[in-house]
């Protein structure tokens, strides 16, 4: 193996700090970043943790479907919603998914424009992880919509019943904006897989799965002309991705914000929701990221660097976060709206006032530990406190949907909420559902993207003297 | 192989620079149908073999202005024509409320036609191209870097550019069939 010159090799990637580490470690040529990343999906036996994971995972989404059938059968009343509550976990969990689908977006998209190179190793199964994360989230106002086999209502389109929808509702532009964010991630997906496709095609010596890979590939072949279009295509979807992202999330606030409701209708939601987004869903890639660099002994392509700038970015979204609960109190306060500083007070001090402490808890004063940098170098505290964060994200729906609806302004119609065993199944199913895929992904699909990867590389650069040379 | 059978000459290169270079030379010498096959984007290679400029971003602009507009004229159409219904006393064209689905179709659009717009430009999917029929083409989906002067080229000639090319940083030159 040829070895690289360290200053050399760090210098093209970009100027590191003294005792920073870098994004790919020294030493790599074309030549092992590919057989590296190839060999862990066509090389590697299938081992017995991988089967136990998944066998667990499997399970857990076999319960989901369980759930889910029951659901269909019994309907929505197997679960704890009631009125005045009537979102419940359907509604949490909707929004926790498609929150951290949105940090593989900002990955992908947001940090390839921002020239990040840090990112090109952790960007496809940030956006694997989108994917499946989306898919999860999509689920539940489906399912929560009672009759889930009428869903397609909601989509525009000539019946004999001579309705349209109504497109005046923050609910219908959720449902084009998710289902443009599925489209848009799945396409981003699989662009940014083709090369690679190609790669495992040339690689693979078992037939069928040269057939399936080479399928898949779609004849790629590498062709100047081609990739001249095809990274035209790439930073035009990165574009387009950006302002989608951050519109989702947006669109997703708006379903709370447009309404009247007291602890709903504020207008810092929209920046809060896409920023407390970013945050759970880094903590995710942080959670996912941790155990694969370990268990598939990709340390050298995933560095210490990644996890340090990832816990960073959770730092700065965190802070964001904080800002929003901040200025909802004040708000709260300064509005002199005699209910929204009802709810706020009972919010705090209320029978659902343990939610809201422990919210507090987990995403603002635990988290506060990444400013120590030995914290976010060390990789066991860091998955720790992505844990953390993903339960204070999870809570932060709970408190804004439940202890906003339940107490609103008529006293005689509050009520509490409490979910069923049947609300804790589909929310363990989707994580069954979340956790089997992944594991499905990397066993099947180069989950760093090699063709990015060998781009790193010092020796992958066309040297200057021949590049201005005519 | 007679000359009808020979889709072109093929070199191999080890390094981005080795290619680059051969490619000016080719486009230089006056080499027109050829192209440059490299596992990864190498834009300076596209740039060598007189390939600049792509209609990818003009479709994409297209079809997000078409996104735009269909997404705004569906909801006009649906609550001005179609289905009328007084909410509050607001107008039928509550364009305000239209902007989120509107910036919806047009990313849709202009992100699907980006993405099925480049593939149909590289004329992909397809299942069969002669480049393949090269030994170690595998490679160049790995670290080798390849540049195939193709035989529909008027300068062609099988001799003359099989010489050019061994001229070049090539580690191997070779004759491809159709």
């Amino acid at each position: 193996m040829e070895q690289v010159p360290e200053s050399k090799a760090s210098t093209t990637l970009e100027r590191l700090l003294p005792g920073q580490v870098p994004v790919l470690t020294p030493g790599h040529t074309l030549e092992t970043v590919t057989d590296k990343i190839v060999s862990i999906v066509l090389r590697r036996p299938v081992t017995l943790g991988w089967l136990g994971g998944f066998a667990l995972f499997f399970g857990l989404m076999n319960l989901l479907l369980f759930a889910a059938a029951y659901l269909f059968y019994r309907g929505v009343g197997i679960w704890g919603i009631n009125i005045p509550v009537g979102w419940g976990f359907a509604i949490i969990n909707f929004v926790w998914w498609i929150g951290i689908g949105h940090a593989g977006t900002l990955i992908s998209a947001i940090l390839l424009l921002l020239k990040q190179g840090w990112r090109n190793s952790i960007n496809r199964f940030a956006e694997a992880m989108t994917l499946f994360a989306v898919a999860c989230a999509g689920m539940f106002p489906i399912l929560h919509t009672g009759r889930p086999w009428l869903a397609y209502w909601l989509f525009p389109y000539p019946n004999t019943m001579g309705v349209w929808p109504q497109f005046r509702s923050p609910l219908l532009w959720d449902v084009f904006a998710v289902s443009t964010y599925a489209t848009i991630s799945a396409l981003f997906w699989f662009i940014g897989l083709i090369p690679d496709l190609a790669t495992f095609r040339d690689t693979a010596t078992n037939p069928v799965a040269k057939t399936i890979y080479g399928l898949l590939a779609m004849g790629w072949r590498g062709s100047a002309r081609h990739w001249k279009r095809y990274e035209s295509a790439y930073l035009l979807l990165a574009g387009l991705a950006t302002p989608l992202v951050l519109s989702v999330h947006t669109v997703v606030s708006f379903d709370f914000a447009i309404s009247i409701l007291p602890g709903w209708h504020t207008t810092v939601f929209p920046p809060y929701f896409v920023a407390g987004a970013i945050y759970s869903g880094f903590a995710m890639v942080l959670v996912l990221a941790i155990p694969i660099r370990r268990f598939y002994g990709v340390q050298d392509m995933i560095t210490l660097r990644h996890l340090d700038n990832a816990a960073k970015i959770m730092l700065g979204t965190g802070l964001i976060v904080a800002y929003g609960y901040t200025m909802e109190a004040f708000y709260a306060y300064y509005s002199g709206n005699t209910y929204e500083w009802f709810m706020f007070k009972n919010r705090l001090l209320g029978p659902m006032a343990w939610a809201y402490w422990c919210l507090i808890l987990f995403n603002i004063l635990i988290p506060q530990v990444l400013w120590i940098r030995k914290v976010r170098l060390n990789p066991a505290m860091l998955f720790s406190a992505s844990v953390v964060i993903l339960l204070g994200m999870w809570l932060e729906r709970f408190v804004i949907i439940v202890t906003s609806l339940y107490r609103d302004f008529l006293p005689s119609s509050w009520g509490s909420y409490v979910a069923t065993r049947w609300d804790y199944a589909v929310f363990i199913g989707t994580v069954g559902l979340f956790l089997s895929a992944m594991f499905l992904f990397i066993r099947l699909m180069p989950m760093i993207t090699i063709f990015e990867m060998r781009m790193l590389l010092p020796q992958a650069k066309v040297s200057e003297e021949v590049a201005a040379h005519d | 192989m007679t000359d009808s059978e020979l889709y072109g000459v093929v070199a191999e290169f080890t390094t981005p620079d080795g290619l680059v270079i051969a490619c000016k030379k080719a486009h230089a010498a006056g080499y027109r149908r050829m192209d440059a096959y490299t596992p990864y984007p190498l834009e300076e290679a596209a740039d060598a073999i007189g390939f600049e400029k792509t209609r990818v971003p003009l479709l994409t602009l297209i079809g997000g202005i078409l996104g735009g507009l269909s997404g705004f004229l569906m909801q006009y159409w649906i609550h001005v024509w179609a289905f009328p219904l007084n909410v509050g006393g607001r107008p039928l064209n509550s364009w305000p409320s239209f902007i989120v689905i509107t910036f919806e179709m047009t990313i849709l659009f202009a992100g699907i036609t980006a993405v099925v717009g480049m593939l149909t430009l590289n004329g992909l999917p397809q299942p069969y191209h002669p480049i393949f029929n090269h030994p170690r083409f595998s490679a160049a989906s790995r670290d080798r870097f390849f540049l195939c002067i193709e035989a529909a080229d008027p300068k062609f000639d099988r001799a003359e550019t099989t010489r050019f090319l061994q001229a070049t940083d090539a580690i191997d030159v070779a004759e491809v069939a159709d």
